[in-house]
């Protein structure tokens, strides 16, 4: 069974770009763990800080379009790092989720209203939640509620979460 | 029922479905520079599978910060540079010989209509001006493209834009898709390909069209295609008369992957342009779009011309046009970054590069530079800067930088000026 687990961060704000994600003067960076420090550090939102409020999160909630902009793969890398191996979104730039998925993470879409039932969810002092892959189901569990919520990803995807990315499922199969 | 130009690429290039929705795609150019690269080189070092599927279909570049500026970006180019040697990579462009990506393999005749194409860089969509499927990719499907020549995507939907009307003076391919993607939004094209079509995209020469193609990212297009054309065949012609006994039987060739007149669109819109006016940016999105004349009074401190958008050599020209005669703002730093070595030596020979630094320009050595705020111009916290590039994200240029997006000639109005300027104040100059 292929699951993901941890707290939940909520990001509210629409088309968080991959240079916000991660800024481009860190695309130097050969190591994917130099960029664990410097995750969202030009997102401004309010009541976000970057300094303290990524600790120990493990998923991100968000608006639409999360991850538009640039195709680099160091914004999945640098949420990796982080140990942020799920974003929940009403949608993604293409690139962005494909880069996800082939790094064996998820990014997964959910209808508004879902992810308006999260953001309520984890409004008073946080909230954590489950991802079953194989049931695709999402358990979240905030102060005073709960929520178990479906999702869909296609086949493929789940395939590339299981076997760990495209690398490896491409240099067998072709 | 009639199948589009992205639908005839699928068709022909497709490997296997495994799962139904994903298509496996065979590809003809795996395109490579040294920012996204060098890491997907080091992750096949790592994995035991240091491979290439095919040393002629690679094509590499070192562009975005070149010379190196410090000793990482300096290892950037080192570990691209000893892949391509490694490798056998025979079109391997370093210095004295580089330039930007987008502009230099069109340039060296690597597209072809119909072609396949992925690079790490969002902005690889450019290709699509010559009627090919190039797409913008992350480092794990570049790694695959290297190893394998193969790539994943979702069959594609396709945005049919069509582009009617006749342009005002002043008004340029640049302002057109800045229209587009206002109008569309940031998101209105995402996991879709644009198709630009239309009597104004007939009449584009190759570097217009790309221009167009180059921003349709920014509309979160997958690709944006211009259907092949004559133009299409006579900018081909040098690399592809010993294939061809004529352009026509090019042309002929090149043509069976225009859309059928039945193809069905997942969305089509008409824009008539024969009212636009120039457009700029005016915010950290790139549909953040206002007329020029609302823009006027805004004060800049850097004007920026170059890019895989506007730093060809039709870009130049109009740019110096304006600039003819004149001398930018004191206020102002000037920046122009031909894309290409070629671009440099013709708009050296056509007196272009003297025109911009009599009026004050500073002329660098292809490459991104300033356009990504990595090099060559990065601006400093609260600084202002009008650009010819295609993003205005926040940092994009700087930390803490505003960049505001625009033709070649509302830039160099604008140096004039040192505050956002219509080039049609200027337009009495005279042709250079
Ligand atoms: S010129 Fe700018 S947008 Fe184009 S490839 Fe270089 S950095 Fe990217």
């Amino acid at each position: 069974m292929k699951s993901f687990e941890g707290n939940i961060l909520c990001l509210d704000r629409a088309d968080i770009n991959t240079d916000e994600i991660i800024p481009a003067k860190y695309l130097t960076e050969i190591e994917k763990i130099a960029m664990k420090p410097h995750l969202l550090e030009d997102l401004t939102l309010d009541g976000f800080d970057p300094a303290t409020d990524l600790e120990d999160i493990a998923v991100i909630v968000t608006r639409e379009n999360f991850g538009c902009g640039s195709s680099r793969e160091h914004a999945p890398w640098a949420l990796e790092v982080n140990g942020i191996h799920v974003v929940i979104a009403p949608s993604f730039a293409r690139i962005f989720r494909q880069n996800m998925f082939n790094c064996g993470m998820l990014a997964i879409d959910l209808p508004e209203d879902d992810i308006q039932a999260l953001f309520d969810l984890c409004n008073n002092g946080g909230g954590r939640l489950t991802v079953d892959v194989d049931t695709n189901t999402i358990r979240a569990k905030g102060k005073e509620k709960q929520l178990t919520l479906g999702f869909s990803i296609s086949e493929f995807d789940k395939t590339l979460v299981k076997t760990g990315g495209w690398v490896e499922y491409a240099d067998t199969n072709y | 029922m009639g199948k589009t130009i992205a639908e005839k690429i699928f068709d022909t290039h497709l490997v296997d479905a495994p799962f139904g929705d994903v298509s496996v795609l065979r590809l003809d150019r795996v395109f490579c520079h040294e920012i996204t690269t060098p890491t997907a080189i080091q992750d096949l070092v790592a994995h035991g599978k240091d491979r290439v599927f095919d040393p002629d279909k690679i094509k590499a570049v070192i562009d975005h910060v070149t010379p190196a500026k410090d000793s990482k970006t300096a290892m950037q180019g080192k570990i691209l540079r000893d892949w391509a040697r490694r490798h056998n990579i025979k079109d391997f462009f370093d210095i004295g010989n580089n330039g930007v990506c987008h502009a230099i393999f069109p340039e060296k005749g690597f597209v072809r209509p119909g072609f396949t194409i992925i690079m790490g860089d969002s902005h690889t969509c450019t290709h699509g001006a010559f009627g090919a499927f190039a797409a913008g990719v992350g480092t794990t499907d570049l790694e695959v493209g290297i190893l394998k020549g193969v790539c994943t995507f979702k069959k594609p939907e396709t945005f049919r834009i069509e582009i009617v009307g006749t342009l005002r003076p002043g008004v340029y391919a640049k302002d057109i898709i800045l229209e587009v993607i206002r109008q569309i939004s940031v998101n209105g094209a995402t996991n879709m390909v644009i198709e630009f079509a239309g009597p104004v995209v007939d009449a584009m020469n190759m570097d217009q069209r790309m221009t167009l193609s180059n921003m349709a990212v920014e509309a979160g297009a997958t690709s944006g295609i211009c259907l092949p054309d004559m133009t299409t065949v006579e900018y081909l012609w040098p690399f592809i008369k010993d294939e061809y006994d004529s352009p026509e039987a090019a042309l002929a060739d090149y043509t069976k992957f225009c859309s059928d007149p039945d193809a069905v669109y997942a969305k089509t819109k008409t824009i008539d342009v024969s009212d636009l006016e120039p457009l700029t940016t005016f915010g950290y999105k790139p549909d953040n779009v206002k007329p020029v004349s609302e823009m006027d009074n805004t004060p800049v401190d850097q004007v920026y011309i170059g890019s895989c958008t506007n730093g060809r050599l039709e870009d130049l020209r109009v740019a110096a046009q304006v600039l003819a005669g004149k001398q930018i703002a004191p206020t102002v730093r000037g920046i122009v970054s031909p894309a290409t070595p070629d671009i440099f030596s013709a708009a050296l020979e056509e007196g272009i590069i003297k025109t911009f630094m009599d009026a004050g320009f500073c002329v660098t050595n292809p490459t991104c530079g300033a356009c990504l705020g990595m090099s060559n111009g990065v601006l400093a916290d609260g600084e202002v800067a009008a650009a010819t590039t295609n993003r205005n994200f926040n940092g994009r240029m700087g930390k803490g930088g505003m960049v505001h997006l625009m033709s070649p000639a509302t830039a160099a109005a604008t140096a004039i000026q040192g505050h956002i300027a219509n080039s049609e104040l200027f337009s009495s100059q005279e042709e250079i």
